[in-house]
């Protein structure tokens, strides 16, 4: 069974605060993001379970709010994730030719992860940074006005980044 | 240069934080408000300002302000829309990460009117960063007495708390918003009971877009009359503009709603004009879920007049020969773009994002879906284009919330302005493939059954 760390408990708290008395529920799609983060970027059962207990709600509710939203992992993911937006004002500014570009350099096709664990690969729908397209979620921060010389250089950053954080 | 209410300070270094935004004047309708009027005369100046809703629908947010209901001992709760996730929109994303503080004196006021004490800004879950610009902001205010207990000594509590969505255009639609505010999935709810009656935790509930509270503060400062003076007729005050595509200059332009179309595209001003120096070919005014406009009927309507970037004249001519202004997203598309390859994009968004509940969303989303990336491919048929058009008439009007309409309109105008595109991709399925269509002969508009 997985299990919050101290400064974990204490975010939870701190997010189920929020909300009215016995209305703990609603803190679930912020304790999910707080699990996610804290559980290796991405739920499994027994995380969705633990979130169950810890908000005293049935699992089936944090399944059926896991499922919906697409922010939610439900499989393990690569230590950097790649979410290049597609949609309509991305494409005009030239999406599909950045999402085949890091195809290309990782090896990969969109939904898979890398061998070694560290890329996976995603397409996913607008992101609000349509004006400055192509564009792509990276953790907690976007990626703009992408560019074959930026995607390289990003690549290079995240193994930089993992070689000397291992 | 036109007035600017809300985006005048954005650019003043260290505005984020509460001593730039409070000496540069912020807070200032806060302490008007909370100490010299009562809640009913915050609404009916917001009323007389004329300020509508600046979320999509464009309905006045007095009038909603003033259809809360006020059952005794029973909280009421102001949640403010930041879901922002309409293609071609990222305005609110703008002001909050550039002018945090402008939104939460618009809460602020706008929570004291309607009596919140208890405030939700639910924001899209990739905004990950703008949470804790929010939050830092709201530890801030609540530092300086502008949130929290007793605030200005007036006796009024509230406090303003972040809820962090998890990816799902349809928690935007306000009902949806509430049931994923509530820890589930965001299906929208069959109204009424209206959220005003019966909203989140069955609580009497206001659900505004960031813009539109944000616009609350000017209102308060200036008052409703003066607010009223700006812009034309009943399209009022300023609009946030996000406008991306093929353009010069793509960004968040603040707007006063007299401005025209053409000045809008092409001065240096705002666009920039088309960029790499080709022709404008089509756009669309008002976020994806708005009815496309060749360029001749985009600059100006089928009467012959100057088309302006507000409410009306967006909308001037139905959608026979009319869009909307939407949520303000502003798509340019060059003579280079397929508008089938686009229109399917758009259709690929909304299979994605629908619920799943009433099944003309469901399945015809889908299939609309994959009729397009046949047509787009060279797979298409004739009949295809008059399926597309029967399939997406079946879907508009007939579902719980308007993302069925949303997911209709994009396919319905791209059909009724651009047959003739279509008919190429189907008629010449391998020429398709190797060049662009080109601009667009501006078919006449097909037949509309009544
Ligand atoms: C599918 C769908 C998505 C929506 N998305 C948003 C959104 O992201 N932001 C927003 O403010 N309003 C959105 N709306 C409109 C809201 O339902 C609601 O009308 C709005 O928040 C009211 O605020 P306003 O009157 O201040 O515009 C959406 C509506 C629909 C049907
Ligand atoms: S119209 Fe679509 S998104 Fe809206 S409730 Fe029905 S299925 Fe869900
Ligand atoms: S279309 Fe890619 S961010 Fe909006």
């Amino acid at each position: 069974m997985p299990a919050f760390s101290p400064d974990q408990l204490t975010e939870f708290q701190r997010l189920v605060s929020h909300y009215p008395e016995g209305k703990q529920k609603s803190a679930l799609l912020p304790v999910l993001h707080l699990a996610q983060n804290s559980f290796g970027g991405w739920l499994s059962a027994e995380t969705m379970d633990y979130v169950a207990d810890l908000l005293q709600i049935q699992p089936i509710e944090v399944y059926e709010v896991a499922t919906f939203y697409s922010m939610y992992n439900l499989k393990p993911v690569g230590r950097y994730m790649f979410e290049v937006c597609q949609t309509g004002p991305c494409m005009i500014n030239g999406s599909d030719d950045i999402l085949a570009y890091i195809g290309e350099q990782l090896n990969i096709r969109p939904g898979e992860t890398t061998a070694d664990g560290m890329f996976t690969l995603k397409t996913v729908e607008c992101l609000g940074a349509c004006g400055y397209a192509p564009m792509m979620q990276m953790g907690k921060t976007y990626r703009e006005h992408l560019t074959k010389e930026k995607v390289d250089a990003i690549i290079a950053e995240c193994r930089a980044n993992a070689a000397t954080n291992n | 240069m036109g007035v600017k209410l809300l985006l005048d300070k954005a650019h003043v270094a260290g505005i984020r934080h509460f001593d730039v935004y409070r000496r540069e004047g912020g807070y200032r309708s806060a302490e008007k408000a909370l100490q010299s009027m009562t809640p009913e005369a915050i609404v009916e100046e917001v009323k007389k300002s004329g300020l509508r809703g600046r979320g999509g629908a464009g309905f006045p947010a007095g009038m909603k302000w003033s259809f809360i209901a006020k059952p005794e001992g029973v909280p009421r709760h102001l949640v403010c829309n930041a879901d922002e996730s309409e293609p071609g929109t990222f305005k609110d994303r703008y002001l909050m990460e550039f002018i945090p503080h402008l939104l939460l004196e618009g809460l602020l006021v706008s929570s004291f009117a309607l009596g919140s004490n208890d405030t939700y800004i639910y924001i899209r879950g990739e905004y990950a960063w703008i949470v804790d610009i929010l939050e830092t902001a709201i530890e801030e205010a609540k530092a300086n007495g502008f949130l929290g207990k007793n605030i200005l000594g007036t006796g009024f509590d509230c406090n303003i708390y972040v809820h962090r969505g998890a990816g799902a255009y349809i928690c935007g639609e306000e009902t949806a918003l509430i049931e994923s505010l509530e820890g589930k999935r965001g299906n929208p709810r069959i109204k009424p009971p209206f959220p005003a009656i019966q909203g989140v935790w069955n609580r009497p509930t206001v659900v505004n877009n960031v813009e539109t509270l944000a616009a609350v503060v000017p209102i308060i400062n200036m008052g409703g009359d003066a607010y009223a003076q700006i812009g034309v007729g009943r399209s009022t005050g300023t609009k946030l503009i996000s406008a991306c595509g093929n353009i010069n200059k793509p960004g968040v332009y603040e707007i006063e709603m007299n401005l025209s179309v053409e000045e809008f595209i092409y001065s240096d001003e705002y666009c920039g004009g088309i960029a790499n120096g080709k022709r404008l070919k089509a756009c669309i005014p008002g976020g994806s879920s708005v009815p496309i406009l060749p360029a001749n009927l985009m600059l100006t309507t089928a009467k012959g007049e100057k088309r302006l970037m507000n409410y009306e004249s967006l909308s001037d001519g139905g959608f026979a020969s009319g869009s909307m202004l939407g949520s303000g997203g502003f798509i340019v598309l060059d003579e280079d773009q397929s508008i089938v390859k686009n229109t399917y994009t758009l259709a690929r968004f909304y299979r994605h994002e629908s619920c799943g509940q009433c099944s003309p969303c469901r399945e015809g989303t889908g299939w609309m879906e994959k009729i397009l990336i046949n047509i787009l491919k060279g797979k298409g048929q004739a009949s295809d284009i008059d399926l597309l058009w029967d399939i997406q008439r079946k879907i508009e009007g007939n579902t719980i919330c308007p993302l069925g309409d949303a997911a209709a309109w994009p396919v319905a105008a791209a059909i009724r302005h651009f047959r003739d595109e279509f008919e190429w991709y189907v008629n010449h399925p391998q020429e398709a493939q190797t060049r662009n269509y080109g601009l667009a002969h501006y078919a006449d508009p097909i037949h509309v059954p009544a």
